[in-house]
């Protein structure tokens, strides 16, 4: 999962490349790093993949991504858009979106101000173990979801060692959830932060600013693209999870079935076309929310651009 | 920003506090529930005939995507990186769209594509059985690891350029002989750093896989399931541990690989 947060690092040392490259800095690469749509393209002596490998890529993708999800959509239509919109607005369908969508937006939110805390703590300050504290970050993403609900079962759940039993009940899908998403706010802000100029926060702060004035005016800006992106993929997480949530969460329909649990209770009852149809509105949910938080963070880096 | 030692030491007290509540003591209560009677009893449960038959398909599951995961996540890279043709941003919208689907929704897309009344049910009158078998956990568990290879190795190779490629073509290299002495040496870390999420997400995976797996212990459970299967079927609280504690293992040692891949990525 880790390759969904960690943004492409193209910036690396050029002395990367193997032995017999052309000097380090000494030839630009037209048309290397910056893709086709740009420029004059240069002549190629050899096409890098001819149309048999492109061929195979979309076969390939077709036959494992595309074609399963075409077939959960038209089943989802298979009574038509009424049969599709009954499906959703059950009780317990819609009862599971709602619980979903909620804690999913607690979640995220919790992941906002706590991973941003954390990837402040990880970069900015110095202590013993840090080392430690920062590969532990990645451990969520590592771990396989049912043995984080078995983790914290035995934690919260009825054999708790501190007496706090939180199994079946939605502040247990909550802690599950931000288990699972903890990596994702942390890892997208981390990388911004270290870039971070310090230059303007002393100066900043040697014309009287306090921190708090700081924090606000001179680090959140550049801080919040990440934020929100890291928040839309934990978001994005959160409401399709399943694995974290079935041990702790108990299931009971209208207070802690989640959408994936509803979803598959009905296949085994075999209703498909219910299943397909609470599917296609997450994936629905799920795509929505990217788009609104990639329109926020362009219209964020422009304001950031267009600052003095 | 210049906070006061006593605001970095609060931030850094609340911080630490979240991570230790969250992640480390649940980890803690279930090693010590694992192994406080001695690893007597830790052993014997990971070696049942119905959790050594759980690794066993969970590492044979690993053996069939591994492979089919590099060549095509290696084909589909070089074709996004390399290749110029119209429809790249939707090639890479579909690579990333597994990360953005919940398990449960693979596993019920794929039963609806290849189970006995899906779109290619007429597979299961000849004879080939896909949904409740092998090949239906092999795809649930290749749709949730897709995007891993080709997005570790995509980095690379653009940073890399194609000047060296196109250097070993003039001097005659075939396209093959480029391809192997040029491109897949110097992407071998990405593709290795690649191969470990594939690997660790593929032992992991459990709700895609058990949509579509008849989930028979001893026959068709992999390492997550039998977690499952213990804690929820036969009421084995220990053994669901132990079985836990086997696979936290495992996503450790991911994990040190990940970070010394990671330094390597970085130095050579």
């Amino acid at each position: 999962m880790s390759a969904s947060v960690r943004p492409p690092d193209l910036s690396k040392d050029p002395a990367q490349a193997p032995a017999g490259a052309a000097p380090a800095g000494a030839s630009p690469r037209p048309g290397a790093a910056t893709g086709s749509a740009v420029g004059p393209q240069k002549k190629r002596l050899r096409r890098g993949v001819g149309p048999l490998g492109l061929g195979l890529a979309t076969l390939w993708l077709s036959l494992i991504v595309l074609l399963p999800l075409a077939a959960i959509a038209v089943k989802s239509m298979d009574n038509g858009f009424g049969g599709f919109w009954d499906a959703i607005t059950t009780r317990n369908a819609l009862a599971a979106l709602r619980v979903t969508v909620t804690v999913s937006l607690i979640v995220a939110v919790i992941n906002v101000v706590l991973g941003t805390l954390v990837a402040w703590v990880l970069v900015r300050d110095e202590f013993p173990g840090k080392k430690f504290f920062n590969a532990l970050i990645d451990l969520p993403f590592a771990l396989p979801t049912i043995v984080a609900s078995i983790v914290l079962l035995s934690l919260y759940g009825p054999r708790s060692p501190i007496d706090i039993q939180l199994n079946a009940t939605q502040p247990a899908l909550v802690i599950a959830l931000a288990f699972v998403t903890l990596p994702f706010v942390v890892r997208a802000v981390q990388p911004v932060l270290i870039e971070l100029d310090r230059d303007a926060e002393q100066a900043a702060a040697s014309l009287g600013a306090g921190n708090f004035t700081i924090f606000r005016k001179i680090i959140l800006p550049p801080l919040l693209p990440a934020v929100l992106s890291g928040a839309g993929l934990a978001f994005g997480r959160a409401i399709g999870e399943y694995g974290s949530v079935v041990l702790i969460g108990g299931n009971i329909p209208r207070e802690t079935q989640v959408a994936a649990q509803y979803i598959q209770e009905q296949i085994e009852t075999d209703r498909p076309v219910n299943a397909a149809a609470v599917s296609v509105t997450l994936l629905l949910i799920s795509f929505l929310v990217l788009l609104a938080l990639r329109l926020i963070s362009s219209r964020a880096a422009k304001r950031e651009a267009s600052a003095p | 920003m210049i906070p006061t030692t006593r605001t970095r030491i609060s931030l850094r007290v609340i911080a630490l506090t979240y991570i230790i509540v969250l992640l480390l003591v649940p980890i803690g209560v279930i090693l010590w529930r694992t192994f406080a009677d001695g690893i007597g009893g830790f052993i014997d449960q990971i070696t049942t005939p119905a959790a050594i038959s759980a690794l066993q398909l969970s590492l044979l599951i690993v053996a069939i995507v591994v492979p089919l995961n590099v060549v095509f996540g290696v084909a589909t890279a070089l074709a996004l990186v390399r290749g110029r043709f119209r429809g790249r941003g939707v090639i890479q919208a579909i690579v990333d769209l597994p990360f953005a689907v919940s398990p449960i929704v693979v596993g019920v897309s794929l039963i609806l594509l290849w189970g006995a009344n899906g779109w290619f049910g007429g597979l299961e009158d000849i004879g080939i059985k896909v949904i409740f078998a092998v090949p239906g956990m092999v795809l649930a568990t290749i749709f949730v690891t897709l995007p891993f290879v080709v997005r570790e190795v995509e980095p690379v190779l653009y940073e890399i350029g194609e000047e060296q490629e196109q250097a070993a073509a003039t001097l005659g290299a075939s396209s093959w002989q480029t391809f192997w002495r040029i491109t897949l040496p110097a992407i071998r870390w990405g593709l290795t750093y690649g191969i470990v999420l594939t690997i660790a997400r593929s032992l992991g995976e459990f709700g895609a896989v058990i949509m579509v797996s008849s989930n028979f212990p001893g026959e068709s459970q992999t390492l997550t399931l039998l977690v499952h299967a213990r804690y929820i079927d036969d009421h084995n609280t220990y053994g669901a541990y132990a079985a836990s504690t086997l696979l936290m293992g495992i996503a450790v040692i991911a994990l040190l690989f990940m970070t010394l891949l990671d330094r390597k990525r970085k130095t050579t």
